[in-house]
């Protein structure tokens, strides 16, 4: 087997945008994602779901998936759904386990473009049945076409928070009540930025509508929430809450969304050694790229949400700019045809791109949640609360793989996935450091969980034909 | 905890929950057919045996981690349904038999 001209990671907007793109310059293209079907979270099921009323109701933004989708399929690029990556070895030789079985796929350039997941925020009892984020709430809704059986509870901030309730409301859903985290005068620190935000006037206007939706529907609103403490045994049973001015309320609820935005999802960019770097204005880490979308390792190219958030139509054209990069590196087009053809996608990424600061500064989370109080469980799997990792700050000035070797924290399936950020903002916090200067767990593989048997099965690449 | 919004219709199919036959749809996750149920939790945690239910529906999170077809610790989020799946709640780790 010849290596593949590009390893490409993820099927959602970045990832079937670049692999049309790459086609097109004549690169043969593999597309590995662990989903089912393409499309990403974005467009999750859009093959199945466009033609039917669901995908009326989940509206135009996900409707834009099935041209997607489409071009996607007669690029000519293989594609293996339900495949997972669990290490890449420079070279590059891909591991990846489909059905149970691992092999080993070697590439000549990789482009990473795993997308965003929301960004963890604990909070007592956040671990309960019961309690899924709102990113799960919307999922559910587009692969089962299910929604909450009861009048639900949601809480937190950002703009899927407002489009799944505006979705919710259309399919017929309840919403028992909305605890908006908010924070107040994030409006007044975002209006700087609505010069730049005007030029991206129809995303706007959306967001806009989506409030005055709300708005219309009744939905009780709390605002300025501050701390949230949910309350059960096996089951979430009730939800208490505070305010900023101090209000107290604890209602009965069996079921709760939380949402407080997104982040690039990193980890296999770490795992490569690819540079990042911390962007406070979106409070993660961003993998440092070049113009194409190259990152400090030559020929691991990074596009999507998983570059830096941005959205799903930033998403694509970003992905189309890094596939003329990869076929420039690659001696398929020269750099003038490269410059030329990318003009029109970054122009339009420079549109795109004009909301993000107006959206970061309205939607940036509150402070508390990145430092949870000492009960809340913090590392999911491993059940380490922040307390644990306080007493361990206590010890000397522990960075977050001392934490990890001594209590476990990062060390369970998710891989830090759900912790990694929270356990260095408290060692942060804890030992007056900068987020920068504690850094983030060292990513190893496997960066999902591979059984001896999956490894058994491997076999090494046939030579060379 | 949650119920769906349209009639399977065709694409109806059954799964075994823990040995029980319950209704599925063609194309939906496990995760989503154990959250239409009167339980919803899909593990037992290893360490302090507590319940968790499917949290992300993406793949990051590993709670709904759950014993499919005889394998243990399947991520149901990213496994779609088939006919006569049978599907296990997992106690604790997964065993070595699975």
């Amino acid at each position: 087997m010849k290596p593949v001209d590009l390893l490409i990671v993820g099927s959602g907007p970045a990832g079937m945008a670049a692999a049309v793109t790459a086609r097109r310059t004549g690169l043969d293209v593999l597309v590995v994602d662990e989903q089912p079907a393409p499309g990403g979270q974005i467009w999750r099921d859009i093959e199945t779901v466009a033609g039917t009323e669901r995908g009326t109701l989940l509206g135009a933004a996900y409707l834009d998936g099935r041209r997607a989708a489409e071009a996607f399929r007669a690029s000519g690029a293989a594609y293996e759904p339900g495949a997972q990556l669990w290490q890449i070895e420079p070279g590059f030789r891909g591991f990846v386990t489909k059905a149970g079985e691992a092999r080993i796929i070697e590439a000549r350039t990789i482009l990473l473009a795993t997308g965003a997941q929301e960004r963890p925020a604990p909070f007592p009892g956040w671990t309960l049945p019961g309690i899924l984020t709102v990113g799960a709430g919307q999922i559910l809704l587009k692969n089962a076409g299910q929604v909450p059986a009861k009048p639900v509870w949601l809480a937190g901030s950002g703009p899927l928070m407002l489009l799944y309730m505006t979705q919710l409301l259309k399919a017929g859903g309840e919403i028992a009540g909305y605890l908006d985290t908010t924070p107040p005068g994030r409006l007044s620190s975002a209006l700087r930025y609505l010069p730049g935000a005007l030029r991206a006037v129809g995303d706007l206007f959306k967001g806009i509508a989506w409030s005055l939706t709300l708005r219309a529907s009744g939905v009780r609103r709390i605002r300025h929430v501050t701390d949230i403490e949910a309350v059960g045994t096996e089951h979430l049973e009730a939800i208490r809450f505070r305010t900023a001015s101090g209000t107290e309320e604890t209602v009965q609820a069996d079921a709760l969304l939380v949402h407080e935005g997104v982040i690039p999802s990193v980890h296999v960019a770490l795992a490569l050694g690819s540079a990042v770097t911390w962007r406070d204005d979106q409070d993660c880490y961003v993998p440092i790229l070049d113009a194409w979308g190259e990152s400090s390792q030559p020929n691991v190219f990074i596009a999507g949400d998983g570059a830096g958030i941005a959205g799903a139509k930033a998403a694509a054209l970003r992905g189309e700019i890094a596939a003329l990069g990869i076929a420039t590196k690659l001696g398929q087009i020269t750099p003038e045809a490269a410059a030329e053809a990318s003009k029109p996608a970054r122009a339009k990424l420079e549109r795109e791109l004009a909301l993000r600061p107006f959206l970061d500064a309205l939607f940036r989370p509150r402070e508390a949640i990145f430092i949870p109080d000492d009960e809340t469980v913090v590392c999911r799997c491993e059940e380490i609360t922040a307390r644990e990792i306080r007493a361990m700050a206590r010890l000397g000035r522990p960075g977050p793989n001392q934490v990890k070797a001594f209590t476990r924290a990062g060390m369970g399936p998710c891989q830090g996935r759900q912790c990694g950020y929270t356990v260095t903002r408290i060692l942060a916090a804890a030992e007056g450091r900068s987020v920068e200067e504690v850094g983030f767990y060292r990513i190893r593989p496997p960066l999902k969980p591979v059984t001896l048997g999956e490894l058994a099965s491997l076999r090494e690449p046939e030579a060379t034909s | 905890m949650f119920r769906k919004l349209h009639d399977p219709g065709q694409a109806a199919l059954r799964v075994y929950i823990d040995g029980v036959a319950v209704p599925a749809e063609a194309g939906e996750s496990v995760a989503a057919v154990l959250l239409r149920q009167e339980a919803v939790w899909s593990r037992l945690t290893p360490v302090k045996g507590s319940k968790r239910a499917p949290y992300c529906l993406m793949g990051v999170c590993f709670d709904c981690l759950a014993e499919v077809d005889g394998v243990g610790s399947v991520q149901t989020c990213l496994t779609t349904v088939q006919d006569g799946m049978r599907i296990a709640r997992q106690r604790g780790k997964r065993s070595l038999g699975a």
